[in-house]
């Protein structure tokens, strides 16, 4: 029983309990109201609001956030027409559009990425523009996407697969670049034409450089998608956001914060475990 | 000449700082039998590392040819199987894998089944029974070395080359792998081109022994025949009356000759025949100048140190 209570994982839950209980009472107690502020004609009261006749915050309480939450999660999939769908369906709009431009980003990245890996003409060849689009914000992108693909959705897909494809190409290239010549020697010795090779020594030996790439990318990619959505509207988790805000429903924005953080952390996590699995200890 | 292995006049040059050429080693020339075990021992930097790289052809000399059993070897080759100082295994694959992997290179046809037992042949061979699905982070140093032997052996190669296999193993374990890589080697006649630091390593296990001097412009000095019987021991080989007069040979060349050799290098000196010694043997062609002026081979078998 000591031993349970001494061991790491369990103290370190027990102290996240209490910082998020912390965070909770400090948020209850900072939203919760004073009580009467001022005696005032009732009338009166009721044109000033809960917020001056007794002292209540605009911003909503935990409970409040909590039941809507509640709601969200027991109704996700409703459809009430385009400005009022279920919080699942605006999950599963951006879900969808980072899912495909991040899975074209792969199947580009990674192939590009292996034969500049390989070569070290191109490599040098390739690195001035990588160098320069690199740092763009995705952002930046949009105008053009939408002047030359003329979809607002195909444009967001689009600009998702231009974020996601340089952390992928950049560690590609570089664990193929830098895979052991003493394997590459092992490969040379035993005669192994050039695609067994990449496929036997050089994938294996470059797998978790290169998983390690498509994790930034996936992380890039979910920033990306709430920004693009914000800008081209219509459908998703970031118009959801940006909708509320004009609805000034604090409440719904604070939940979508929250589940944003969760799916991102899932699909971190995800990729995280894909790469230990193809990891190897040396 | 009619030998297996044929070197024949290679060098390696590299550009030189303040322009010209640096030759690591020049003018290199040596013939090695069918079945024969060479060892050669050189300081650092007298470019041995190199002279195997070429023979394995994961290397190309500046100038000169390799020829292997009548063909002038382009590349690397299943033939002449690798054994790398740090033991290069791929660290994805269990021992197994590691294995298996050489031998689908060497026969691309074989079903599953025989390539298994081909593996597992060898991983009994090596004494590594019962550690086929480890990988190589599970394995100790002699372990590793022991994979990599078998790895080798697998593709049955008419020629082994080692680079320096047991010198990163502690001394009990380089013991036993040395038995086990003589034992294997003598019971197959293998050919073998092997790099050592070590001179009883090389008394024990080469036929023949090549003195490298000390590099830049590295050459091979002499040929040392090792006169101890084939059927020699780790045990009982330093008390074969040879066994001194033959390591302070290798030890006296190593530690004052190996530098000095191209400063007063023999006129008579050819690159095709270096001189060859037998040290611990008085036999009477031995060349009577070198008797004469107290050379090593006179050296009696008593310890110096």
């Amino acid at each position: 029983m000591n031993a349970v209570i001494k061991s790491l994982p369990v103290r370190s839950a027990a102290l996240s309990a209490i910082i998020f209980a912390a965070f909770i009472a400090v948020w209850w107690l900072a939203t919760a109201g004073t009580g009467a502020v001022a005696t005032m004609d009732p009338e009166y009261a009721k044109l000033m609001g809960a917020q001056v006749t007794t002292g209540t915050s605009a911003f909503p309480t935990p409970g409040a956030v909590g039941a809507k939450l509640w709601e969200h999660l027991t109704n996700p999939f409703y459809d009430k027409g385009p400005n009022d769908k279920g919080i699942g369906i605006q999950l599963a709009f951006s879900l969808g559009r980072v899912l495909l431009g991040y899975v074209i980003a792969v199947a580009i990245a990674i192939p590009v990425g292996f034969v500049i890996g390989m070569s070290p003409l191109l490599s040098r060849a390739f690195d001035p523009f990588i160098q320069v689009l690199k740092p763009v914000s995705p952002l930046a992108w949009m105008p053009l996407a939408l002047y030359t693909i003329k979809d607002s959705n195909l444009s967001s897909i689009f600009v998702i697969f231009i974020c996601s494809v340089w952390p992928m190409l950049i560690n590609t290239a570089f664990g193929v670049a830098s895979v052991r010549k003493e394997w590459l020697n092992v490969a040379r010795t035993l005669e192994v034409p050039p695609l067994r090779r990449a496929f036997t020594i050089i994938l294996p030996a470059a797998a978790p450089t290169i998983v390690t790439g498509m994790r930034i990318s996936i992380g890039i990619a979910w920033l990306v998608i709430v920004a693009a959505e914000m800008l081209v509207g219509g459908t998703g988790i970031g118009y959801f956001v940006w909708n509320e805000w004009n609805n000034l429903s604090i409440t719904n924005v604070m939940i979508a914060i929250l589940l944003i953080g969760l799916v991102g952390m899932a699909l971190d996590q995800m990729l995280a475990r894909f790469g230990r699995a193809v990891s190897f200890p040396e | 000449m009619g030998k297996f292995i044929s070197i024949e006049g290679i060098a390696k040059r590299y550009p030189a700082p303040g322009g010209g050429q640096t030759a690591v080693f020049e003018d290199l020339w040596l013939g090695i039998g069918q079945g024969e075990f060479v060892c050669v021992i050189g300081h650092s930097g007298c470019g041995k590392t190199t002279v195997l790289n070429i023979l394995a052809g994961l290397d190309e000399p500046s100038a000169g040819t390799v020829i292997v059993d009548g063909r002038q070897i382009s590349g690397p080759s299943l033939d002449r199987a690798v054994i790398f100082q740090g033991h290069a295994l791929l660290p994805w694959r269990s021992v197994m894998g590691n294995i298996a992997y050489a031998v689908t290179s060497r026969w691309r046809a074989w079903p599953r089944a025989k390539v298994a037992a081909q593996a597992q042949r060898f991983i009994d061979l090596v004494n590594l029974t019962g550690s086929e699905h480890k990988k190589p982070a599970e394995l100790s140093g002699g372990m590793k070395q022991r994979v990599g032997i078998a790895r080798a052996l697998a593709i049955e190669p008419k020629i082994l080359l080692m680079d320096e296999p047991f010198s990163a193993l502690d001394a009990l374990t380089r013991g036993t792998l040395q038995d086990e890589v003589r034992g294997i080697c003598t019971a197959t006649d293998q050919t073998v081109f092997m790099i050592t630091h070590d001179v009883d390593e090389a008394i024990y296990l080469a036929d023949r022994i090549l003195l490298m001097s000390n590099g830049p412009g590295a050459r091979i000095a002499e040929c040392v025949v090792n006169a101890l019987p084939r059927d020699r021991t780790r045990a009982d080989m330093h008390r074969h009356p040879a066994y001194y007069p033959l390591r302070n040979h290798i030890m006296d060349f190593l530690i004052s000759r190996s530098k000095s050799f191209a400063a007063d290098m023999a006129a008579d000196y050819d690159p095709r025949h270096p001189p060859v010694v037998k040290p611990g043997i008085p036999e009477p062609q031995l060349a009577p100048a070198l008797v004469a002026e107290g050379g090593p081979a006179r050296r009696s078998g008593a310890p110096s140190f």
